[in-house]
């Protein structure tokens, strides 16, 4: 971010850089720098509030009037402490003879579609595995959680690639439940935490890590603090 | 707060499969207890990219703008952004789609599991705020909107090539289409 703020400068535009970590922006000082402490991934602050939005707009262009170079701080950070989770239904049981991420999986399929529906598929699965073949991805991490060597899991993808397409799924399919703009990572800590498939996935990525998988493997499959 | 009832239905072609609805959907926010689940939060992640090794540039470069409201104003963001009908960015892809100002089909083509994606799934404007910009022009406070943005993707550990090739390409490109002032926004 920084660093096409310094070119793009050095090409005769002007820019304004919004930043959300406090030492990135600092150390890499873009000439116009506004540090915003809001969650990763919502540079704008708050989704669905377009007078704070703009309030972080106004403060980002006030720099434009700076003669030198400049970082601020926006002063309406949004903490994250980690402790708000969404308490999304999951379905019922419906094939007893299932895995239990697998039934879960199928049964969110509707409020999958309707999530992609609402949010025009802007965070959808689908990138690397299409939504109906969901639960078949689903099953290559089962297995390595129940001890398969991971790369003879027949995991449909890089497991990074593979791993967003499943939390994407899950977290559209959460939007479509939802009628407010969820607090951030709630949606993730839902899937991960509340979720079998979750559990797949944290169980699988721990599994891929004792059966020494290259690092980029397993970490990526979860949040980095995980 | 929440709609009434979960539907898990689903129609599949022309057959429709109904699961029971046992669940009314209570969606909220619930505070967890710190020993019932292990959970991360933003704060823990973004400590981990703390220490990661940043560019560094001898000297800033600083380019005086227009006044703002003559100003045409662009957005470049690091969001790995593109339509839909264009190439989904790659692991460590380092060049640039172009946004067409015009359409609102922005999807993001990001890898990186490190950043929240429900806000801008729910509201692109949390990352790309496009609609923001328009009612700026209409009150006069920026001079135009560009019609054309551009995304490129955040999560490189090598910045060399977009520091040499693909930034500069970039800019080129905004700056014959007339821009003066870019945002720049994360995800």
């Amino acid at each position: 971010m920084s660093t096409l703020a310094h070119v793009f400068e050095a090409e005769g535009i002007a820019t304004v850089a919004l930043g959300s970590i406090r030492k990135q922006i600092e150390d890499s000082a873009p000439p116009r720098g506004l540090w915003c402490d809001f969650p990763l991934g919502r540079p704008l602050g708050k989704p669905g509030d377009p007078e704070f939005q703009h309030r972080v707009l106004d403060a980002a262009f006030a720099l434009l009037n700076a003669t030198e170079p400049v970082l601020a701080e926006f002063d309406e950070p949004i903490p994250d402490d980690g402790d708000e989770m969404l308490a999304c239904p999951l379905p019922p049981r419906h094939d007893p003879d299932a895995h239990p991420a697998i039934d879960e999986a199928r049964g969110l399929l509707a409020a999958y579609d309707r999530g992609v529906e609402m949010s025009d598929g802007r965070f959808s699965a689908g990138r690397v595995v299409p939504a109906d073949d969901i639960p078949a991805a689903i099953e290559a991490f089962i297995r390595i959680s129940e001890g398969t060597p991971w790369a003879e899991a027949g995991i449909p993808g890089l497991p990074m690639r593979v791993g967003h397409d499943i939390r994407s799924y899950y977290e559209t399919a959460a939007l479509a439940m939802v009628d407010h703009a969820p607090a951030a990572w709630a949606s993730t800590r839902w899937f991960l935490d509340q979720t079998e498939t979750g559990k797949v996935m944290m169980a699988a990525r721990q599994a891929m890590q004792d059966q020494d998988a290259p690092q980029p493997m397993w970490f990526y499959l979860t949040p980095g603090d995980r | 707060m929440c709609s009434d009832d979960v539907d898990f239905s689903r129609s599949q072609g022309e057959a429709t499969s109904h699961l029971p609805i046992t669940t009314a959907c209570s969606i909220g926010v619930v505070m967890a207890s710190s020993n019932s689940f292990t959970l991360m939060a933003d704060s823990d992640i973004k400590a981990l990219t703390e220490a990661l090794p940043g560019e560094s540039f001898e000297t800033t470069a600083f380019t005086t703008p227009p006044p703002l409201a003559d100003a045409t104003v662009a957005i470049v963001t690091t969001a790995s952004l593109h339509h839909p009908d264009q190439d989904d960015f790659e692991v460590m892809d380092t060049g640039y789609r172009v946004l067409d100002d015009s359409r609102r089909d922005y999807v993001t083509g990001h890898w990186s599991p490190n950043f929240d994606g429900s806000g801008f799934a729910y509201d692109m404007n949390t990352v790309f705020p496009v609609d923001r910009l328009d009612e700026l022009a209409e009150r006069g406070v920026i001079g135009r909107v560009a019609d054309q943005h551009l995304a490129y993707a955040g999560n490189q550990f090598d910045l060399s090539a977009i520091r040499m090739d693909s930034g500069p390409a970039g800019a080129r490109f905004l700056r014959d289409q007339g821009v003066d002032v870019v945002l720049l926004t994360p995800v």
